[in-house]
């Protein structure tokens, strides 16, 4: 079953390079999307699954492959229909490159949420690099070549700063006297006994390493670029699953600290880095002009947001579960509808755009209910996920953090707001970009379907959800 | 000790060229030179490890891919680019010569002082690997070209590579092959990025890369 989920990607990306005709190779993307979702319900449905010949335990799926195996399967399968009607407006490029990059991208995030063997994770998350880094370029132009160039060079650095921090969790084990293996029922097993001073070192690097992937600040520099210059659904697929995958990585790293008793310095490692996260994007959300790179911000924004609740521990751990799934939503509604508003002014400096509500209505007012969702208003998944949080941080007597934490959001709703009002809001100038652009159910109807997915996140959280949420919390809240 | 002593030789080369790769000019140069190092790297498993199939498998595919098909395509990348020189480092080339010596001469002071394990105390794997780590990071920082910094990293890549030797136990063959691949590929994206920069800028200097800003 795994096997499937990983190949069926895998293949459908080569056979997208085979495929000579641009105006068929797009249909590879719903078809695939769709069977990585089904075989993703058998997977989180499946609970034991048979170990793969040939991976041995290097593959497997816990709680957390589950929770992020279907928010990246969710999204990437909304993507999927909106690039059907994005690549036939865009029918002219080519899309030999972008579609094929787009499968095997999806292919190596389900690698990562999978895998049980850090080097084979470290493998899946620089793969997501090379495979994201070609589908930055697609607008081929200047800005987008200095946005993929920044990209590449800073998330490989980071990965490979990632990869010693694995070799200093080997090291560990040897200096330790433990059995050295990466694989990762191991690690938990021996951590225990490992030397601590190695261990520590590991941490830092991974934590700089997969940090710079999830765009922690201030690693996040290639974010605003990235997300700012990349088409809407890339963007969407960056912001909700590729930041997902590398905060996996991090959790998996905290999970190795928990079970060598050492979870409590980690942790402050984490509300340092989801605090100053915070700051940063409260400094750079105001007086944004550019309403992608704004998005960007709020990335960086939740990427603490998630970092808070997982190191504050208890009842929000599990709002910070809650708010991978919003966030990996509602970005993708905010970075879709953000897309289409863009085509249709061909600009995304705010002076340029406004009134994008009467020329663009449904987009417009998608892109204000995102802003609203993902600001945390009732009554979106976000609330719920941002306020338990919220109620972990005072329950555990984090006076001072939730005052922050409160602060930077204030700054935050009200910054990214005065944007987003006039964009979406005043009078349109005369005769800007392209009018014959019309929007269509394939471009509108995804980002509608995921708002109403976190709406009902925010209503009501039937039980089996509740549970593939608790259990991956439990994950991180067992210690010795 | 002692059977460690030709991979120590093949370590302080390694720093040579370490030195050499920060103090020159010419890129041409520079990427044989990365493509030396890379070769010579790509020798240490057989002599910390004998010959067995894994460390004839990761020095095989350590010397095809660090020696040979990397340089290869930033060959030709530069080769397409006509370029043959770093002409403008932000720093110079001696003051990054000097910058380059002290982390070396740091590397070695401060791997004195890590807890290591009884058998790797002494050796020289930790330090070199530390000291090449440095030389990548001031490659990267300092150098305006795309190709050098994409070289930076090529180096920086080989510091964890030498202190992986140290750990190959742990890294099965399968999850190798894949850490190769992965570099491969990068770099092929890479080359085709610093084309498409050419073309686009007329040079390649990332010094114009810079309307993305606040």
């Amino acid at each position: 079953m795994i096997a499937a989920l990983l190949l069926l990607p895998f293949c459908g990306g080569l056979a997208a390079f085979c495929l000579p005709s641009d105006r068929f190779r797009p249909l590879l993307l719903p078809v695939c999307g769709l069977g990585h979702l089904v075989l993703t319900f058998f997977v989180i449905q499946g609970g034991q699954v048979a170990p793969l010949p040939l991976a041995g335990n290097w593959i497997g799926v816990d709680p957390f492959s589950r929770l992020i195996l279907l928010i990246v399967s969710l999204l990437f399968c909304g993507c999927s229909v909106y690039a059907l009607g994005y690549l036939r407006y865009r029918i002219a490029w080519g899309n030999r490159i972008f579609v094929s990059c787009l499968l095997l991208f999806l292919s190596a995030m389900s690698l990562a949420a999978v895998a049980r063997h850090l080097g084979l994770l470290w493998v899946a998350v620089e793969a997501t690099t090379v495979a994201s880094a070609p589908l930055i370029y697609y607008n081929r132009n200047r800005l987008s070549i200095e946005a993929t160039w920044k990209y590449l060079i800073l998330c490989s650095v980071g990965i490979a700063l990632a990869m010693l921090g694995i070799l200093f969790v080997a090291y560990a084990s040897l200096a330790g006297g433990a059995h050295v293996s990466l694989q990762f029922d191991d690690i938990l097993q021996g951590a225990a006994n490992y030397s601590k001073p190695w261990l520590r070192a590991g941490f830092v690097f991974l934590l700089v390493g997969f940090g710079t992937k999830a765009g922690f600040a201030p690693l996040h520099t290639w974010k605003p670029d990235a997300y700012g210059e990349a088409p809407g659904l890339v963007g969407a697929l960056l912001a909700g699953g590729l930041t997902s995958v590398a905060f996996l990585a991090l959790l998996r790293t905290l999970q190795i600290m928990d079970a060598a008793g050492d979870g409590g310095m980690a942790r402050e490692a984490f509300l340092a880095m989801g605090l100053v996260s915070l700051a940063f994007a409260a400094v750079f959300v105001i007086r944004q002009p550019d309403f992608k790179r704004l998005l960007a911000y709020s990335s960086v924004e939740h990427m603490g947001i998630l970092a808070i609740g997982v190191a504050v521990g208890g009842v929000a751990t599990f709002g910070a579960m809650l708010h991978l799934m919003n966030n990996a939503l509602t970005k993708g509604v905010l970075f879709l509808s953000a897309g289409n508003i863009h085509r249709r002014f061909a600009s995304k400096r705010v002076g340029e755009v406004q009134g994008a509500i009467t020329l663009v209505p449904v987009s417009a007012t998608l892109f204000l209910l995102g802003f609203l969702a993902i600001t945390g208003s009732p009554p979106f998944g976000p609330f719920i996920s941002e306020f338990t949080i919220l109620r972990g941080i005072f329950t555990g007597g984090h006076y001072l953090t939730g005052g922050l934490f409160l602060f930077f959001l204030a700054v935050i709703f009200i910054g990214m707001g005065s944007t987003v009002l006039s964009v979406v809001f005043g009078k349109p100038l005369e005769r800007k970009g392209d009018i014959n652009y019309r929007e269509t159910i394939m471009t509108t109807g995804t980002p509608l379907i995921m708002l109403l997915i976190i709406l009902f996140l925010g209503l009501y959280l039937p039980e089996s959800g509740r549970k593939l949420f608790a259990d991956a919390a439990a994950l991180l809240e067992v210690r010795p | 000790m002692d059977n460690y002593n030709p991979a120590n030789l093949l370590l302080l080369l390694v720093i040579l060229f370490n030195f050499f790769l920060l103090g020159s000019s010419r890129l041409n140069a520079c990427i044989r030179t990365v493509a030396i190092q890379g070769g010579i790297l790509s020798l240490l498993p057989l002599f910390i490890h004998g010959f067995s199939g894994h460390s004839l498998f990761l020095a095989g595919g350590a010397f095809l891919l660090k020696g040979l098909a990397i340089p290869f395509l930033l060959l030709r990348a530069i080769r397409q680019v006509h370029i043959r020189r770093e002409m403008e480092p932000l720093i110079g080339y001696v003051p990054t010569l000097l910058l380059g010596t002290l982390a070396t001469a740091g590397a070695f002071i401060f791997s004195d002082r890590l807890p290591l394990i009884e058998a790797h105390r002494g050796s020289l794997f930790i330090p070199v690997g530390l000291a090449t780590l440095a030389t990548g990071f001031l490659m990267l920082i300092t150098r305006r070209k795309a190709i050098t910094q994409a070289l930076g990293y090529l180096i920086f890549e080989n510091g964890v590579f030498i202190f992986g030797m140290l750990l190959a136990e742990a890294m099965p063959l399968m999850v190798e092959a894949g850490v190769l691949l992965d570099l491969l590929v990068a770099v092929f994206v890479m080359g085709i990025v610093m084309h498409q920069i050419n073309r686009e800028f007329s040079s390649m200097n990332i010094g114009q890369l810079s309307s993305l800003r606040e």
